[in-house]
C-alpha cells in the first residue's frame, strides 16, 4: 500500500515543482505551490494510517490546509497588485519588486 | 485496493491536467478536480474531518480565489507559448527524478505494517485542543496575518486609486 500511495505523492510533487520551475505566470506558480501542498497534505494523512494515529494527522492536516488558504490569499491579493501596477503576470517582464 | 489505485490515478491526471493545461481557468479547475479527489482518498484514509476541510476549503475557496484573480488579471495570463517553451528544458530532469524516487519507493521499501496504534487512539477533538494548542495559536496568527496582509494591500490600492 505504502509504495503505490508514495508513488503517487512523489509524483504530484513533482508535478507541483515542475510547474513552479517553468511557469511564466504569477498564478501558474502559485497553482504549484497548491499542487505542492496536496501532496504534503496526503503525505501527513497516509503517515497518519499507517502509524495508526489518525487523529493527530488530522490535526496537523487541517493546520496544513488553513494556513495554506492564509497563504494563497495573500499571494493572490499581491498578485493582483502586481497586475495593477505592472500591466503584466509575466515573470520575465517583473523588474521591480515594487508591486 | 483497486479502488484506491483507481482513484489515485485520477488525482494524478487531474494534477497532471492542472500542470498542462495553456488556460489558466483549466488549471483553476483541475485542481479544483484533484483536490475533490483528494478528499475521497482521506475518507478512504478513515479521516473524514481533514476530508471535509479538503473539499470544503481547497476545492471550493481556493478555486474561488483563483478564478478571483484570473477574471481580474485576465489580460496579463496569456502564457500557453511561453509554457511551451519552457517545457522542454524541465520536463526531462524531472521525468527521471520522479521515475527513479518512485522506483526506489517502490524496490527497496517493502510494504510498511507500521506499529498499529500502541494505545487506543484520542479523540481528534482531546488531541487537537489538548495537545495541539500551540498549533491553534499559530493558525490564529497565520490567519490574522493573511487578513491584515490582504486589508493592507486593499487599502493602499484604493488610496492610489
Amino acid at each position: 500500500m505504502f509504495p503505490i500511495f508514495g508513488g503517487a505523492i512523489v509524483i504530484v510533487l513533482a508535478l507541483g515543482l515542475y510547474c513552479v520551475f517553468s511557469a511564466g505566470n504569477v498564478i501558474r506558480i502559485l497553482i504549484g505551490v497548491e499542487l505542492m501542498t496536496k501532496a504534503a497534505t496526503l503525505a501527513i494523512v497516509l503517515a497518519g494510517y499507517l502509524a495508526g494515529r489518525m487523529a493527530l494527522a488530522q490535526c496537523l492536516a487541517i493546520t496544513l490546509i488553513v494556513v495554506e488558504v492564509a497563504v494563497i490569499a495573500v499571494a493572490a491579493g499581491i498578485a493582483v497588485g502586481i497586475f495593477k501596477n505592472n500591466g503584466t503576470l509575466d515573470t520575465s517582464e517583473l523588474k521591480t519588486l515594487k508591486g | 485496493m483497486y479502488f484506491d489505485i483507481v482513484i489515485l490515478a485520477l488525482m494524478v491526471i487531474g494534477a497532471l491536467w492542472t500542470v498542462m493545461a495553456a488556460d489558466l481557468l483549466k488549471s483553476a479547475i483541475g485542481l479544483a478536480l484533484a483536490s475533490a479527489i483528494l478528499a475521497v482518498i482521506m475518507f478512504r484514509l478513515t479521516a473524514p474531518l481533514a476530508a471535509v476541510f479538503e473539499l470544503s476549503v481547497c476545492a471550493g475557496l481556493i478555486t474561488v480565489i483563483f478564478i478571483s484573480v484570473i477574471s481580474l488579471t485576465r489580460r496579463g495570463t496569456a502564457d500557453a507559448g511561453q509554457a511551451a517553451r519552457r517545457f522542454s528544458r524541465y520536463v526531462w530532469p524531472l521525468i527521471i527524478l520522479t521515475a527513479g524516487i518512485a522506483l526506489i519507493m517502490i524496490k527497496y521499501i517493502p510494504d510498511l505494517n507500521l506499529l498499529p496504534a500502541q494505545a487506543p487512539e484520542m479523540d481528534m477533538r482531546r488531541v487537537l485542543w489538548g495537545q495541539r494548542s500551540l498549533d491553534l495559536f499559530g493558525q490564529v496568527v497565520v490567519l490574522l496575518a493573511g487578513i491584515f496582509g490582504v486589508v493592507v494591500l486593499f487599502k493602499a490600492r484604493a488610496k492610489s486609486k
